[in-house]
């Protein structure tokens, strides 16, 4: 692999959303999107709240669609356009290439702790002892109490459950991370933590694109700030 | 790339001058859980009966790839070999329990008859084996001797299962596995689903109308409405950027806890 090549590259990409309940009103969100993320970096996406931070992310993640332009995500076996990828393309990436943590946890509610953060090692076919080592040092890490760890999450405090999540999304070695406000409502010694596993995850090589509120947290991460009110759509200029 | 597992093209059905189910098309493949939403009335179950071969279409193919890798159409099956592909290379859950489970064979026999069908004929294995499905479906083995009606809906339900597993398909048709089970015994049966659709890499094809269980069981939904997929894609980008007014007014009207 070329070490130049961005491990992501958004361009002129633009998102709407059309609200057919409002009689089809439509909400310009962003547009001329563009830029790159490359290995061993975490950029940072900044701006207002509502200026389409997690819009961007969500699309990068597959799970909002795209109106237009290309999200190159540079996988394990290639180059894939998430904006016009088959779902099982998709999928695959996700397996493979892209990891995800999102500030609320969504899992079956009967599923142990410790389960819910080895799945995504497993799915990676990663040793089942090798990944529930793993996910034993994540969860300690974290300040997850072990005595949780064979209960399932949905009993949880917001906090730890939000450290589960967290666990889970970092277990994978994968090569983009997204991040959205993965530090959101932790008290400083999980943030600490949550930044540590960060700091690691650049040095490993793994591409980070992030929205944090936390202007220290992001100052300590960040390798470059993107401010998404550029991408803004005009819609006063009209 | 592999050929999909199972590929349906332009599946049409009309009941007289009433629509079924209209222009239908999709791949599925190994591992891979597709959903398909949609109100009462809306052509899930009569796709759902087309796929499995119960059903004539009017008009359209649904190839399938048996497992000498021969790819054959479905409608062209005669009755025996569509029937031996029920007994071995498919499994179909239905929502009522009773429909898919023999009532008056105790639940060991329930599981060892699917297990005959393919040619199991030494009582030991067979018991053995039906044994270690109980398990795996978390009933008490003790209870192997007992027919289904001594059962609750959710035991009825996971020894279904079992009774479709055991002969390790390739593809599995659910109809509304957990319509009608209280919500604590759903949660149960999703969480054993899951597991066991990940471990055996099975292609599954399930009918709800349950947005929540499309969400945490498939990897992709079709949305359906009059008969027509009005919407498909990723289960979280239909669910969460939903493009379609119905899908709108569908995920708008999920009730929140």
């Amino acid at each position: 692999m070329n070490r130049i090549d961005p491990i992501l590259r958004v361009e002129e990409v633009a998102k709407s959303f059309t609200m057919h309940l409002r009689g089809g009103l439509s909400i310009p969100v962003v547009e001329h999107v563009a830029f790159e993320v490359h290995a061993g970096e975490c950029v940072v996406l900044g701006g207002p709240s509502g200026a389409g931070k997690s819009s961007i992310l969500k699309m990068v993640w597959g799970n909002y669609g795209v109106d237009r332009g290309r999200i190159a995500v540079d996988g394990v076996s290639g180059v894939t356009d998430v904006a016009t990828a088959a779902p099982r393309e998709v999928l695959a990436l996700r397996r493979s290439t892209m990891g995800y943590v999102s500030q609320f946890l969504r899992v079956v509610p009967r599923v142990a702790t410790l389960d819910v953060v080895m799945e995504p090692a497993l799915a990676q076919g990663l040793d089942p002892a090798e990944a529930k080592r793993r996910a034993e040092g994540l969860l300690s890490r974290l300040n997850v109490p072990e005595r949780l760890w064979s209960l399932p999450p949905a009993t949880f405090s917001g906090g730890e459950q939000q450290r589960v999540n967290i666990a889970r999304g970092m277990i994978a070695e994968v090569r983009l991370l997204l991040l959205d406000e993965p530090t959101a409502s932790l008290d400083a010694a999980n943030r600490a933590a949550v930044v540590d596993l960060i700091e690691a995850k650049k040095a490993a090589g793994t591409a980070l694109l992030g929205i944090f509120h936390d202007i220290d947290v992001r100052d300590r991460v960040a390798t470059r700030i993107v401010d998404v009110t550029g991408f803004a759509t005009r819609r006063d200029a009209a | 790339m592999t050929a999909p597992l199972l590929e349906a093209r332009g599946l049409t059905k009309w009941y007289g001058d009433r629509l079924g189910c209209r222009d239908v098309a999709f791949d599925i493949h190994e591992g891979e859980v597709l959903a398909i939403v949609g109100e009462s009335g809306s052509g899930k179950s009569t796709l759902l009966s087309l796929l499995s071969g119960q059903l004539a279409p009017t008009s359209g193919s649904v190839a399938y790839r048996m497992r000498d890798g021969a790819i054959r159409d479905l409608v062209s099956l005669s009755e025996a070999e569509r029937r031996f592909l029920f007994r071995t290379d498919w499994g179909f859950v239905h929502q009522d329990a009773a429909k898919g489970l023999r009532m008056g064979v105790s639940a060991g026999g329930n599981v060892g008859e699917r297990l005959m069908a393919v040619g199991a004929r030494h009582y030991g294995d067979i018991r053995a084996k039906a044994e270690d499905w109980l398990e795996r479906v978390e009933i008490e083995v003790g209870r192997i001797d007992e027919k289904p009606t001594a059962y609750s809906g959710g035991m009825r339900q996971r020894l279904q299962i079992a009774r479709n597993l055991v002969t390790a398909p390739r593809l599995v048709f659910m109809d509304e596995p957990t319509g009608g089970l209280d919500v604590s015994v759903q949660a149960r049966l999703l969480d054993l689903l899951r597991r066991l659709v990940a471990d055996m890499g099975l292609a599954v094809i399930v009918v709800t109308h349950d947005l929540a269980v499309a969400r945490l069981l498939s990897d992709r939904i079709m949305v359906m409405r009059r008969g027509r997929v009005i919407e498909a894609g990723l289960t979280d980008r239909v669910l969460d950027d939903p493009r379609e007014a119905y899908t709108q007014l569908l995920v708008s009207s999920i009730l929140q806890p």
